[in-house]
């Protein structure tokens, strides 16, 4: 279920808080997508969309880290855990 | 950019819209017919059948029919979507079209400039294809009962080698060719849908592709079957020649090329590119040992899998991940989804 | 694109499955909650990849496959009620109800108009000032926050012709009564990501407490999922029941306040039947008093026939985790996704479907 893609703000396209909205690019694609319930984000993050809205901003530093811990795990795979 | 027309047809007389008359048999149709059609498709005139003369031996022949909504998206049209669907057809037999034949059903309250855009639009594909249309017909139904335009195309080509390409060639060994990157056309309509609001570049795939076709032919490749890609996009064209030829198939998924934004597209939509319609893509079955060549002569081709055993009509797709699953045939349309 | 082409790489998924066999000394079986989490196991193949012994159970979490016939033949008989116009998900449209699905119901005349977004129903009905536009508000916790925001702009717009058919479910009362029935033989479970991005997953520590089984809240892609079943095995292998969180890019323990305040202001929860397994108390959503004009239920009378499914039908069962598709009787015979006997088969990430599709039905 659920099916949320994440999407970079190209522009907010004003609006108060609840009928913000912005120009979100997937990949090339823009579509836009309301931003009433991540009010702190900005052009140029990431936000996850589900059905026209945005339903949180991607912590890059969590995805960072996610992927830095995966790395690791693939050096070691196999092996006994450090 | 529409080329410049040497009978450059006078307007109709303030006719803005298709009216029943059109169909009529009367005036209003010999000046539909006059101005609207033969100006722009230079048929032969005068008689209810052309006549062509055709090299002898034998002939391939094709119909089709037209429905799209909208009529035009981005990169194409309901016209030129009809001259490279039939074009395809007799291409994918191994033949050089020669001529195409086009009937329109009309709903009445069409308007005219409609109309107009759309016939260029065949005209100019035609001729880009290089191909006549040299005969057709053209029938009104009242309002709500055909939407907007409904086109049927038949072709004839001329078979450019004796031996047929059909399924029953197709043998464990093989190669899938994929002619290029998949989904354009299904995308680029979906975008033009109302409702959808998607901003995208993505321009349909509609094309003839019987010159590539052909140059695998004529460049000696051992080609046993193609099939051009139409709805129901790549898998089902691969499940279909599998059955057909009672072969199994297996498919890399990580060789089948796809933009980046058709895929944001199908990912924003729920979608997956391999049931996605396109109308200017084919697959080749080629002999064993013969892929890379076959590919090499398309642009933007690749092998994407081969036929491995006889026995039974399954298509196997590896993942990305290096699983495989089984590919079947969808039972209707893919619809967006939000789940 | 990006934060979704780093979670299908093959070589990390490789990697996650090797060290989940490395880890493992003993069966076990998990159960991912999400219908697009069994979609993409299956798409990709994840199952395939994993060590004999640990078992995926798919469970309840589509949304379309667990909404009540009662709502579906309403929604069918609001699409063919004149002057009203039954707005959509795509996924809802071939579902079966007790008689027809929305699509063959359209195209017996019934208005039947499908949407991307909550927001397109409320733009429609802006449009349409002379028809009644019914939203048919499915979908679980992600869904809600659109769909009570399209209620607010509707009402900000000063529309009298829109309204909602609400279905929605809720999660942690259906795992309750999943891990709580005496016939569960599930040991751990992948909680919904983007479930957990609206709600967050504080709801699931005292579940996991309470039935001794670790929750990993896990995202949709290989690599996500690999990671939450390598975590979730961990957890058996260690004999913890915690919660934790694989999905950390796209979820915090507290979710997004502002789409929870948002919901609790305009929704409240009721009992809900789930299709296939009966009523699970409080687990539905319905507009609160104060929001009464814009829920359909109290806006259009409805004197439906009792809904019935058809008997054969296990979904039931699957839904729970009990049985698997292909156990079923009628599975690929007398049910299939051109003729479904239930939702499980029509719906993209219904367990029965995704099976049928990905060809389980060979095995």
């Amino acid at each position: 279920m659920c099916l949320a893609v994440p999407g970079e703000i190209i522009e907010i396209t004003g609006g108060d808080p609840l009928t913000r909205m912005a120009r979100v690019s997937f990949g090339g694609v823009i579509r836009e997508a309301s931003l009433a319930y991540v009010p702190e984000a900005k052009p140029g993050d990431f936000v996850l969309v589900h059905a026209g809205f945005a339903l949180q901003t991607i912590d890059e530093e969590e995805a960072r880290r996610t992927l830095e811990l995966l790395e690791q795990m693939g050096g070691a795979a196999g092996e006994a855990p450090e | 950019m529409s080329e410049f027309a040497l009978s450059c047809p006078a307007p109709l007389e303030e006719r803005e819209r298709v009216l029943m008359a059109h169909g009529g048999g009367g005036r209003l149709m010999r000046e539909l017919i006059e101005r609207m059609f033969a100006a722009r498709l230079e048929p032969q005139h005068e008689t209810d059948s052309a006549v062509l003369a055709l090299p002898g031996g034998r002939l391939a022949f094709t119909t089709d029919s037209f429905v799209v909504r909208p009529l035009f998206f981005p990169g194409g049209d309901i016209g030129s979507l009809a001259v490279h669907g039939t074009v395809n057809d007799l291409a994918m037999a191994g033949a050089a079209p020669v001529a195409l034949s086009a009937a329109f059903i009309l709903e009445e309250g069409l308007e005219m400039e409609t109309l107009r855009r759309v016939v260029d639009s065949m005209a100019q594909a035609a001729r880009r294809a290089g191909v006549r249309i040299v005969t057709g017909d053209t029938k009104v139904v009242e309002r709500g009962s055909a939407d907007q335009m409904f086109i049927t195309t038949a072709g004839v080509g001329a078979l450019i080698q004796d031996e047929e390409l059909a399924p029953w060639r197709v043998t464990p060994g093989d190669e899938v060719v994929l002619s290029g990157d998949i989904g354009r056309h299904g995308m680029a309509v979906m975008s033009a849908r109302e409702g959808l609001a998607l901003e995208s570049e993505i321009l349909s795939d509609s094309a003839p592709v019987h010159g590539e076709a052909l140059s695998l032919l004529r460049g000696g490749i051992g080609v046993h079957c193609m099939r051009d890609l139409t709805r129901g996009g790549l898998a089902s064209a691969v499940i279909e020649i599998a059955r057909a030829a009672g072969v199994r198939v297996t498919l890399e998924e990580d060789r089948i090329p796809v933009r980046e934004d058709v895929r944001a597209a199908c990912e924003l939509l729920g979608f997956d590119p391999l049931y996605v319609a396109n109308e200017g893509r084919f697959i080749a079955f080629v002999a064993a040992g013969e892929g890379e060549r076959a590919a090499a002569l398309l642009p933007g081709a690749a092998v994407i899998g081969k036929v491995t055993e006889a026995g039974g009509g399954a298509v196997t797709l590896r993942s990305v991940i290096g699983a495989a699953r089984l590919l079947d045939l969808l039972s209707g349309e893919q619809l967006p989804r939000i789940c | 694109m990006r934060h979704l082409d780093e979670y299908r790489d093959a070589a990390r998924a490789r990697a996650l499955a090797a060290e989940i066999a490395r880890v493992m000394t003993r069966p076990w079986r998990i159960m991912e909650i999400c219908g697009g989490q069994t979609h993409a196991i299956l798409r990709f193949g994840i199952d395939q990849l994993l060590p004999p012994g640990l078992e995926l159970v798919h469970g309840p979490g589509c949304p379309v496959c667990v909404t009540p016939l009662e709502r579906i033949d309403r929604a069918i008989a609001l699409a063919e009620t004149p002057g009203a116009v039954l707005a959509s998900f795509g996924d809802m449209l071939r579902v079966p109800g007790s008689g027809t699905d929305l699509l063959s119901a359209r195209a017996r005349g019934a208005r039947v108009a499908m949407v991307y977004s909550p927001l397109d129903a409320v733009r429609l009905a802006e449009k349409e000032q002379d028809s009644q536009i019914v939203f048919f508000a499915v979908g679980f916790e992600t869904t809600v926050p659109g769909v009570a925001l399209a209620v607010r702009e509707a009402q900000r717009r000063g529309l009298n012709n829109f309204s909602i058919l609400s279905a929605h479910v809720l999660v942690p009362p259906a795992l309750r009564a999943i891990l709580g029935s005496p016939q569960n033989r599930i040991q751990g479970v992948l909680a919904a990501g983007h479930v957990c991005t609206v709600e967050g997953y504080a709801d699931y520590e005292p579940i996991a407490r309470q039935f001794g089984a670790p929750v990993v809240v896990t995202g949709f892609e290989p690599v996500d999922l690999l990671q939450g079943i390598l975590l979730c095995v961990r957890q058996l292998e260690e004999g913890r029941a915690e919660v934790e969180n694989q999905y950390s890019r796209a979820v915090r323990r507290e979710g997004n306040p502002a789409a929870k305040t948002m919901v609790r202001e305009m929704f409240e929860p009721v009992d809900r039947p789930w299709r296939g397994i009966g009523v699970i108390p409080l687990s539905g959503l319905a507009l609160r008093p104060a929001w009464r004009e814009f829920d359909a239920e109290a806006r259009f009378p409805y004197s439906g026939r009792e809904a019935r499914e058809p008997a054969e039908c296990i979904s039931g069962l699957v839904l729970q985790g009990a049985k698997k598709p292909p156990e079923c009787p009628a599975f690929g015979t007398r049910c299939t996704p051109e003729r479904p006997l239930g939702a499980p088969m029509v719906s993209s990430e219904g367990a029965c479907a995704a099976y049928y599709r990905y060809g389980r039905h060979h095995v």
